[in-house]
């Protein structure tokens, strides 16, 4: 038979890609029939939170950065309860990162700062000593994208049915909402809103001022989402 | 009949083979850089204060991965195709100009594609799904530019005078197939643009969420190791060592095991990425056994390359060129052994997530991939441009140098991860965590030291490599293509 398929590159094309997508079907497709439902108190993001996130996939923080907490002692110990899978059900991209340069995140919101993360962005080595993550200084001046978070709303919103503007289930008993503005200017008014609240607990004076005058630079957003990650 | 030989015409594996060159000079350059960044974060501000955005770790890390992974061995696996494909098949590229034509079409989109990686990296425009960075108009770029390799493929197949497909063109075809399967599927995105009418153009969002997302991603990053680390480089190995040994493939029967055990076996073991996530445990299960079950195909390839050497070994010594391929064929074997211990669960959860992995990685790329792609290359030179390679000390040097860079590499990323891994996990007699994150990062100070000394010594030979091979182009002694069908042309 391999002889036959040897000279004849027509099959022989075919039976190498059956050979090669079995697999695949085999192991990807049950997971994709029941995708996963999201855990109790797991949200969407919200305009400025999903700008943050940007922020964080634009600087690659997840090359050195994980977002798994694995099911052993020492990472419960060190970075709180172990994933579960409906914790991740808005994330798309997911970033569970493949490399520990530094600690998890998946949790950081539990027990990180915006006091914190602002100094740490700043001068990393000045707030853990032997730090060898570099400084994101520019993060303070470059604003950030709130058009982009915002068309991505309304994506996940339209075409996978993310429930923005719904009561969603809290493990308190009660529900909360995540709003998704009507148009651009809405969802402009709530990230600044929101970025507002974050910049009342920050000293730099220049990102206050941005703030003030109705600009969000990009510090602003990714702390909005580091926060959110509890 | 015709009898005399075919004169072949190499005008595209030209283009490639020095598509690869620059593109490996420049992707281990930017590692290079990336591996002194972690020993001292000084080096991150390379370029003053006002560039640090774009020399920084993050926005180079990337670049680096993609600049060797799709430019370094993607060019080396076209500058192969180019010539391997016209000698296996008994047919030159001049006979079509069908052919010349797409051939040429795809390297002037390649270029394109490299410009607008290397912007859109730089610029932080990115998915973030690792090897898979870019955004929907590149994508479909590229998209472009591998179907326009299947025409090549299949075209040439289709004009051959050879009727059955030698072993190396078995390994090609599978290579088209593999990467178009993972790639389409992996990067299925929404732009986010065209749905809201709002933001950035060329922004996307995936098709999957979370854990289907995952899942999909290492469906594709593992096996994009498969068909453009493994697949291709096999194809490589199975034609210029018995070329340039002047033996024959050890065993046939060998070689279809290995290669549809291989086809089989690999796209299985993706899941050992996940091991301990939140998919199915099932499947964990699958992906960790799978890859236990892959030592068997690669150490089939490998065997039957080692053993094709049988009572020649003396060519070790005498031609530094079988020394380059006969270690890129133990560091396959080697490589192939430490990826399935990684992957059985109890290693796994102390090497995940440490710098074992990364030295996992660079043990195959630089001891297997880019030493038998640099042979390559090497035989090529003097049938290409029909002169003798330019100094056969400068290629002895450089396989030492490389040599050692590896070791290096590998030994110093084994310390660090394993220190890394039981540090994060010990505990003290009152089961406190013994260690804070950051006594786990000082602490590899030094092994990320030895591995930055490594890398900028694999980077020299890289150099070496580069010199050799353009003064054969230019100025190694005149030699005709038939005295070089039995003798493997060395310089003194």
């Amino acid at each position: 038979m391999f002889h036959w398929l040897e000279k004849h590159p027509f099959f022989f094309a075919v039976a190498v890609f059956v050979t090669i997508a079995f697999a695949g079907l085999i192991e990807n497709l049950p997971n994709f029939a029941e995708a996963s439902q999201p855990t109790i108190g797991t949200k969407p993001y919200s305009t400025l939170e999903l700008a943050g996130r940007h922020v964080y996939i634009k600087n690659s923080c997840n090359a050195c950065h994980s977002q798994l907490i694995r099911p052993f002692k020492s990472e419960t110990d060190r970075y709180g309860h172990y994933s579960l899978s409906g914790e991740y059900a808005y994330d798309r991209p997911f970033l569970w990162g493949s490399k520990r340069t530094g600690p998890d995140l998946m949790r950081v919101g539990n027990y990180r700062t915006t006091d914190w993360h602002e100094n740490h962005m700043k001068d990393p080595a000045a707030i853990v000593p032997g730090s060898i993550m570099p400084a994101y200084r520019w993060m303070f001046k470059n604003l950030a994208d709130i058009d982009t978070a915002y068309a991505e709303q309304v994506t996940v919103n339209k075409v996978f049915n993310v429930p923005y503007n719904k009561p969603i289930p809290m493990t308190d008993g009660g529900t909360a909402t995540v709003k998704l503005a009507g148009s651009l200017d809405g969802a402009k008014a709530d990230a600044l809103a929101e970025a507002k609240m974050i910049a009342a607990d920050m000293k730099d004076q220049d990102v206050k001022d941005m703030v003030a005058n109705g600009q969000v630079p990009e510090i602003v957003a990714l702390i909005a989402y580091l926060n959110s990650l509890k | 009949m015709e009898n005399r030989p075919l004169e072949y015409d190499y005008t595209i594996a030209k283009l490639w083979m020095f598509m690869t060159i620059v593109l490996g000079i420049v992707g281990m350059l930017i590692g290079v850089i990336l591996a002194w960044e972690l020993a001292f974060p000084s080096v991150n501000l390379i370029a003053g204060e006002g560039l640090a955005e774009f020399t920084n770790f993050s926005r180079l890390r990337p670049l680096h991965t993609d600049a060797v992974i799709f430019g370094f061995t993607v060019s080396g696996i076209m500058a192969t195709w180019f010539y391997v494909g016209q000698r296996v098949l008994k047919v030159s590229m001049a006979e079509s100009k069908f052919l010349m034509v797409t051939a040429k079409l795809q390297f002037a989109l390649y270029l394109l594609a490299v410009v607008a990686i290397v912007g859109s990296l730089l610029l932080g425009i990115t998915t973030s799904k690792e090897y898979a960075e870019f955004e929907w108009p590149i994508d479909i770029l590229i998209v472009v530019i591998w179907v326009l390799f299947g025409i090549q493929i299949f075209g040439l197949i289709g004009i051959r005078r050879e009727k059955s497909l030698y072993i190396s063109v078995w390994y090609y075809i599978a290579t088209f197939l593999g990467i178009a399967m993972l790639y389409l599927f992996n990067n299925m995105e929404v732009p986010t643009a065209l749905v809201s009418g709002a933001g950035a153009w060329y922004h996307s969002v995936s098709m999957y969420a979370g854990t289907n997302d995952a899942l999909v991603q290492w469906w594709y990053g593992h096996n994009a190791v498969a068909f453009g680390f493994t697949v291709p480089i096999v194809a490589m190995i199975y034609y210029f060592l018995p070329k340039e040994s002047g033996q024959a493939v050890y065993s046939y029967k060998l070689s279809l095991l290995a290669f549809w055990g291989l086809m089989f076996v690999y796209l299985w073991a993706g899941g050992h990425h996940l091991l301990f996530s939140t998919v199915p445990d099932w499947m964990q299960t699958m992906g960790s056994v799978f890859s236990v079950v892959l030592i068997l195909p690669s150490w089939g390839s490998a065997i039957n390359m080692l053993l094709t050497m049988k009572g020649e070994w003396n060519q070790v010594a005498t031609n530094p060129l079988i020394k380059f391929m006969v270690l890129a064929s133990t560091f396959y074997m080697f490589s192939t052994l430490e990826g399935p211990i990684q992957a059985i669960k109890s290693v796994n959860a102390l090497a995940h997530f440490t710098d074992w992995i990364v030295g996992h990685v660079h043990d195959g790329v630089l001891g297997w991939v880019s030493f038998m792609i640099i042979a390559a290359l090497l035989h090529m030179a003097p049938r290409v441009y029909k002169r003798e390679i330019y100094s056969k000390s400068l290629m002895n040097t450089q396989f030492w140098i490389q040599t050692l860079g590896v070791v290096l590499y590998f030994t110093s990323m084994w310390i660090a991860g394993i220190t890394q891994g039981m540090m994060w996990r010990a505990h003290d007699e009152f089961g406190n965590l013994a260690y804070s994150f950051i006594d786990t990062v000082t602490v590899l100070h030094p092994y990320y030291t030895i591995r930055a000394v490594g890398g900028t010594l694999y980077f020299l030979g890289m150099f070496m490599w580069a010199w050799n091979m353009y003064k054969t182009a230019t100025a190694g002694r005149r030699v005709e293509e038939s005295e070089l069908q039995s003798a493997s042309p060395m310089a003194a």
